[in-house]
């Protein structure tokens, strides 16, 4: 088992015809079972070409139905990149993996109300996320797949190098992951660390969950208390930033402390009260997963 | 990206919020001459500079007389500010704002900001004017009204009286309080500001509510749709090694510290930090290369860290993913060589053709002393500066 993708997921791209597209549909569609789940593109200006043999259509609906596609993925330039996450959820899809970095926070404002009004069901992953893996079915996303295992550990981070670092630690100490899922580095985006954690709550297969949290934001800390009153499962943690000064953007947008709240020691401090195992040094990620594993 | 008090105010002004008549200066003439054609009894001079806390820095002053506007624009032109938001060296004051002096019988505070947990933008307000908003929020925060704004319909009439009402604005002022709060929202949506402050918002003897200060920061992310804000951007106020490494492409944040990191990715780039501390270091920088490091790229990357004089080491920590180790360790052996790099410097890689990348650090010739994983390389870096008693250059 695994969390939100695995090897009957079915991806269209959108934004396959440009350079990142491109590459990062090529590189997943290699990993796994890719060939199967990677089937369809959008470029409005393209339908009706391919891409390497993946049919491109005019639209996100038009793929679904022509394909039966029920993800996609996200590589479209900033500009353009809330009006495809739109166009992904008025298809129905189940969920949208945004990759872009670099869209207005005020677009995905707008795009966030649009969702939550019209009752949407669609799932949002990111945006500016590395996207989701599950090792050895699918990859979706930009991720290098070749640093995974399949195994029983859930990853949730915000982050996307900081994730992989995570992953090949674990993988290092034989410990294989059930899904890996970064959520983003921006500040208003999809799923949070605590819609993840209650994916991999109810996954049988993953015994134990390692969530990489930074400054900025609350979204550690209500994972935190959601894991304190609900999970099954051990949890063990690690937030990067705590030698970041306060007002300074530290790369991601949303990784900016201000008003005294979301600094590295504050989330780290509840995540400790919430019955969560933290690590200072993020090279010990794996190790203290591992101490905690009933086995 | 911030911008002037005197520049917000003017933003402000076409939305329709009432601010103190007032003229940007760069000279003491000019002030003079400001102070003068606004023609009040008073006159207030203040420093523009992108940090806050200038009035308890010295940087806000109140003129009675010509005389008085010469002497005090003297004064702060040209001064070194040092404010709670500058750090011990300050900030030079090349611009000043002169004001009307201004009739205050009551302040208050405004703040704009979005709210990643609604994710709308939060209509923030206090009684506690003038105040600085961390504090009361910190000691009181059950004096801080806040509304989530509807990104489809904007502030709601009920929404701007009710806030109006709470922090004391005196009835027959409502309505104009209103106003006041819906065009500092249309303003902070139109622009993509991710952050708009007015503090104080003031109640005038004659019952008018008027902005005296103003701050407005923009996301980054939207200047490419306002050029006309991007030509705001006052780049003497933003640090020269930040202002360079971003035209690279690079994110780079100077830090007090005297071992400078180049790691690729944000996360991964504050845990780099976090590690240098936690075995007893201190970092020069936050570095981010991104996800292409090329030759060039690594070259300012080195150029711009090696400008800090307080620098005595370098670590690189990479994983390369997508960017393949042998890629990395190429552009790393000859930047090295071009900038003649003369700090030690360690370097962690890790991911896609690591082995090859390794190989090729090894033989370059160069001292790199190469780091296992990030806690060898951490070690290793912090040992490095420690041996180093003082800086190269």
């Amino acid at each position: 088992m695994s969390i939100l993708v695995n090897r009957n997921t079915r991806v269209v791209t959108q934004g396959i015809t440009g350079k990142t597209g491109q590459f990062h549909t090529r590189t997943s569609r290699d990993y796994a079972n890719g060939r199967n789940c990677y089937v369809a593109g959008v470029n409005p200006k393209k339908a009706g070409e391919d891409f390497e043999g993946i049919p491109i259509f005019a639209t996100v609906a038009e793929a679904k139905a022509k394909t039966g596609v029920d993800t996609s993925v996200i590589y479209v330039p900033p500009p353009g990149a809330a009006a495809a996450i739109w166009e992904a959820v008025e298809a129905g899809l189940d969920l949208v993996i945004c990759i872009t970095e670099g869209i207005p926070v005020r677009d995905m404002i707008e795009v966030r109300d649009r969702m939550r009004k019209c009752g949407s069901k669609t799932l949002l992953v990111g945006p500016n996320c590395p996207g989701v893996i599950t090792p050895d079915e699918i990859k979706i996303g930009i991720m290098p797949g070749h640093i995974h295992r399949k195994g029983a550990i859930g990853v949730v981070s915000r982050s996307g190098t900081l994730t992989y670092e995570a992953v090949g630690q674990l993988s290092a100490l034989g410990l294989g992951q059930s899904s890996a899922v970064g959520t983003g580095g921006d500040p208003v985006n999809g799923m949070k660390h605590v819609d993840v954690l209650r994916l991999f709550n109810d996954d049988p297969e993953t015994e134990a969950v390692i969530m990489i949290g930074e400054i900025g934001g609350s979204d550690e800390e209500s994972a935190a208390r959601w894991v304190k009153a609900n999970m099954k499962k051990p949890v063990v943690g690690f937030i990067a930033g705590v030698t970041a000064p306060p007002g300074k953007r530290m790369g991601h947008a949303g990784a900016i402390i201000s008003g005294g709240k979301g600094t590295a020691q504050e989330k780290l401090a509840i995540m400790e009260e919430c019955g969560i195992k933290v690590t200072r040094n993020p090279a010990e990620m794996g190790k203290l997963l591992k101490s905690v594993l009933k086995r | 990206m911030k911008i002037h008090e005197y520049q917000a105010k003017e933003l402000l002004r076409k939305y329709g919020v009432p601010t103190p008549r007032g003229v940007p200066c760069f000279s003491v003439d000019e002030s003079v001459q400001a102070a003068k054609a606004l023609g009040g009894r008073t006159c207030v001079v203040k420093a523009q500079i992108h940090a806050g806390g200038r009035g308890k820095g010295g940087g806000v002053k109140l003129a009675r007389s010509a005389d008085e506007t010469r002497a005090l624009a003297g004064q702060i032109l040209g001064m070194q500010l040092v404010t709670h938001q500058t750090g011990p060296q300050g900030q030079k004051v090349r611009r000043l704002l002169i004001e009307e002096g201004a009739d205050i019988r009551k302040e208050y505070y405004l703040g704009l900001v979005v709210d990643r947990g609604t994710q709308t933008v939060a209509l923030m307000a206090s009684a506690e004017g003038g105040m600085d908003i961390e504090e009361v929020a910190a000691s009181h925060p059950e004096k801080i009204h806040r509304v989530a704004i509807d990104p489809a319909t904007g502030l709601k009439d009920a929404e701007g009286d009710d806030v109006a009402r709470r922090i004391g604005i005196p009835e027959s002022s409502v309505p104009q309080a209103r106003g006041l709060l819906q065009a500092l929202y249309r303003a902070f949506w139109d622009t993509d500001a991710s952050l708009v402050e007015v503090n104080p918002l003031i109640l005038t003897g004659d019952g008018r509510v008027v902005a005296l200060d103003a701050k407005m920061t923009f996301d980054d992310n939207a200047l490419f749709r306002h050029p006309e804000l991007a030509a705001m951007r006052d780049l003497d106020e933003e640090d020269p090694a930040e202002v360079e490494a971003s035209k690279f492409d690079l994110n780079y944040i100077q830090l007090e510290g005297d071992i400078g990191c180049l790691v690729n990715g944000a996360g991964l780039a504050m845990a780099t930090m976090d590690i240098i501390k936690f075995y007893g270091g201190q970092p020069a920088n936050f570095l981010d290369v991104g996800g292409g490091a090329t030759t060039e790229k690594v070259t300012e990357a080195f150029k711009i860290m090696l400008r800090n004089p307080s620098l005595k080491a370098i670590l690189v920590n990479i994983f390369g993913g997508i960017m393949k180790c042998d890629v990395i360790a190429t552009a790393l052996v000859a930047a090295a060589k071009l900038v003649s790099l003369k700090v030690p410097l360690v370097v962690r890689l890790e991911g896609t053709n690591v082995e090859l990348g390794k190989t090729i650090l090894a033989e370059s010739g160069l001292p790199i002393i190469s780091g296992a994983d990030m806690a060898d390389a951490a070690q290793k870096v912090v040992a490095a500066a420690r041996a180093s008693s003082s800086p190269v250059r």
